[in-house]
């Protein structure tokens, strides 16, 4: 089964004061996650993330289109309690404990009052805030906001997490410790969706990746896949003080440090800036293929003007 | 009531509580009796009257300012903190969720006006230095202010619903004050005629009637109040408070919260 189905889900908001007119915020997005998967949704600010993200938990009603979470109906009540939700920035009631917090959220998720103690105790734990318990929330930093945010979206076990940013406010001991704890939750057979523009993390974490921008899905896919699609490139480090023009004039990036040069083109050039690196004889150092990474995916796709990508199911 | 509601209506009462609202009703309440000794020094004969008088408006004033207050911040609170989304990502109803709100104030409202009303009946107990059969009847009126918490509470929360706080504040605070004034609102549509009669009475109808629910001053004279008027102010302010609260429930159910 689909853990989730986004099936043309979009959303167009009226703006304006006297004159409302429409403002596509989404265009009909066509989008299957499976069980089991860690899916990265990627994109820039602006770029219809959050707004998905609402649609799927019930908060932004859609213009079009349907959802479903484990195959119901994301507005099925049904669904809610198999589903954990971290928005982005989170702000919780600060008057509360974090264990308050979490003993209010688990009850409001149906969990039973016997032994919801010591899951939250554990929780707390599991998130790196085993000394914060009685803690008033109007005294966590932003940091440790983020974790207990987390903790609230794990707490009632869901099947699926949707996570708004979950690296963000973080230090890197931080995201790190979020990045073991998503992958922990993979290994415990959940679904887990996020919404992220640090792709390091996506890289480092995805099965597959969507790419969004403006409204549209431009990319979607195996991170490897993705990336092994691109434009192959090389790197080229020889020894001098200046590029020759006739390797500029390749469509070279290049810079130099002290007495050697590096530059970076497309492996079809390659050959090419050897027998100009020979011709004016200069030392070559090395020659390594350079790896495309998820950003110059996520980069390229942003910058790209061709037609989004349809996905159906 | 469900589970859901319950907790809800729960963690808006302690909101409440660490929000310090309680801890203004203990000032209150010291103060109330401070100014029966001063009234019952300044006041031949008629200090039973005036201790009534006085502590009931005050019970009145003072939780009408935090029904409003406190309600209208109920949801556009939740919404401009976002503390709503981790809660409507829950199996909890929109519905839930406005009706856990009500309760909660509502029983903040009560347990305020509870606290309150021991204020008046130890003034009362000061100044005669001990209580009469018919201020049994201060009870009715203390029961009648929270009926009118009741409607307010539930109007505030309509107004929040849909509008900002201050605009909610805005059309509550009015509505309290007309509704003041309804009987009188009432008095003019009967006297006018034609399509203004039927305006001025649909008006006089649709604002909360808050005069009929004010007997403080027939409390303080000692007057008893008629069995039928309970049973109809109670059947009328539940009702009203009802139809606003299912208003904010059917506004907030359509709403996209960005």
């Amino acid at each position: 089964m689909r853990a989730i189905e986004i099936l043309g889900l979009e959303k167009t908001y009226s703006v304006g004061f006297w004159r409302k007119r429409p403002k596509r915020a989404l265009h009909p997005l066509h989008l299957n996650v499976e069980e089991g998967e860690i899916f990265g949704f990627l994109g820039p600010n602006g770029a219809g993330k959050t707004t998905t993200l609402k649609m799927l938990m019930g908060l932004v009603f859609p213009s079009g289109g349907s959802a479903r979470i484990l195959g119901m109906d994301v507005n099925d009540p049904r669904v809610k309690a198999q589903v954990g939700f971290l928005p982005e920035q989170p702000y919780f009631y600060d008057y509360l404990t974090a264990r308050e917090l979490l003993e209010y959220y688990g009850q409001l998720s149906g969990m039973p009052a016997n032994g919801l103690g010591a899951k939250i105790e554990a929780m707390l734990a599991r998130v790196g805030l085993p000394d914060a318990a009685n803690t008033q929330l109007r005294k966590f930093s932003k940091g440790m906001l983020q974790r207990v945010g987390i903790a609230q979206a794990i707490l009632h076990e869901p099947k699926v997490v949707f996570l708004d940013e979950p690296m963000s406010g973080l230090d890197p001991m931080g995201r790190r410790e979020v990045r073991d704890l998503i992958e922990q939750l993979k290994k415990e057979g959940k679904t887990v969706f996020f919404s992220t523009h640090i792709l390091s993390d996506a890289e480092a974490l995805c099965d597959r990746v969507a790419v969004i921008n403006l409204g549209q899905l431009r990319g979607i896919g195996v991170v490897a896949d993705l990336t092994s699609k691109m434009h192959a490139k090389v790197e080229l480090i020889w020894q001098g003080t200046s590029m020759p023009p006739a390797i500029a004039a390749l469509g070279a990036d290049w810079h130099t440090s002290g007495d050697t040069v590096r530059a970076i083109l497309g492996d079809d050039k390659q050959d090419a800036a050897l027998e100009i690196l020979r011709r004016e004889r200069l030392r070559l150092v090395s020659l390594i293929p350079v790896r495309a990474t998820l950003e110059d995916y996520f980069l390229e796709k942003l910058e790209s003007t061709e037609a989004p990508v349809e996905v159906t199911a | 009531m469900n589970s859901r509601i319950r907790h809800i209506a729960s963690n808006t009462f302690r909101e409440a509580v660490r929000d310090r609202v309680l801890y203004n009703l203990v000032a209150f309440a010291l103060l109330l009796v401070g100014a029966a000794i001063l009234v019952g020094q300044i006041s031949i004969d008629i200090e039973h009257l005036v201790v009534i008088n006085l502590g009931l408006t005050a019970v009145s004033l003072f939780g009408m300012v935090i029904a409003i207050f406190v309600g209208i911040g109920l949801v556009s609170k939740e919404i401009e903190k976002k503390t709503l989304y981790t809660v409507l990502s829950r199996p909890v109803r929109r519905w839930e969720f406005i009706v856990g709100k009500f309760f909660g104030l509502a029983g903040t409202l009560v347990v305020n006006t509870f606290f309150m009303a021991i204020g008046v009946f130890a003034a009362l107990l000061y100044v005669s230095h001990h209580l009469h059969a018919p201020d049994a009847w201060v009870l009715i009126a203390v029961y009648f202010i929270v009926l009118q918490f009741l409607m307010i509470t539930a109007l505030a929360l309509l107004f929040s619903s849909f509008s900002s706080p201050l605009l909610s504040a805005v059309f509550a605070f009015s509505l309290f004050v007309i509704g003041t004034f309804a009987e009188d609102l009432r008095g003019f549509a009967a006297l006018t005629s034609g399509m203004a009669r039927w305006v001025a009475t649909g008006l006089a109808y649709l604002i909360p009637n808050f005069s009929a629910l004010n007997i403080i001053g027939s409390v303080a004279h000692g007057q008893p109040v008629p069995g039928h008027l309970i049973l109809y102010n109670s059947i009328y302010a539940l009702f009203y408070a009802a139809m606003a609260l299912s208003g904010a429930v059917l506004i907030f159910e359509h709403r996209n919260l960005k």
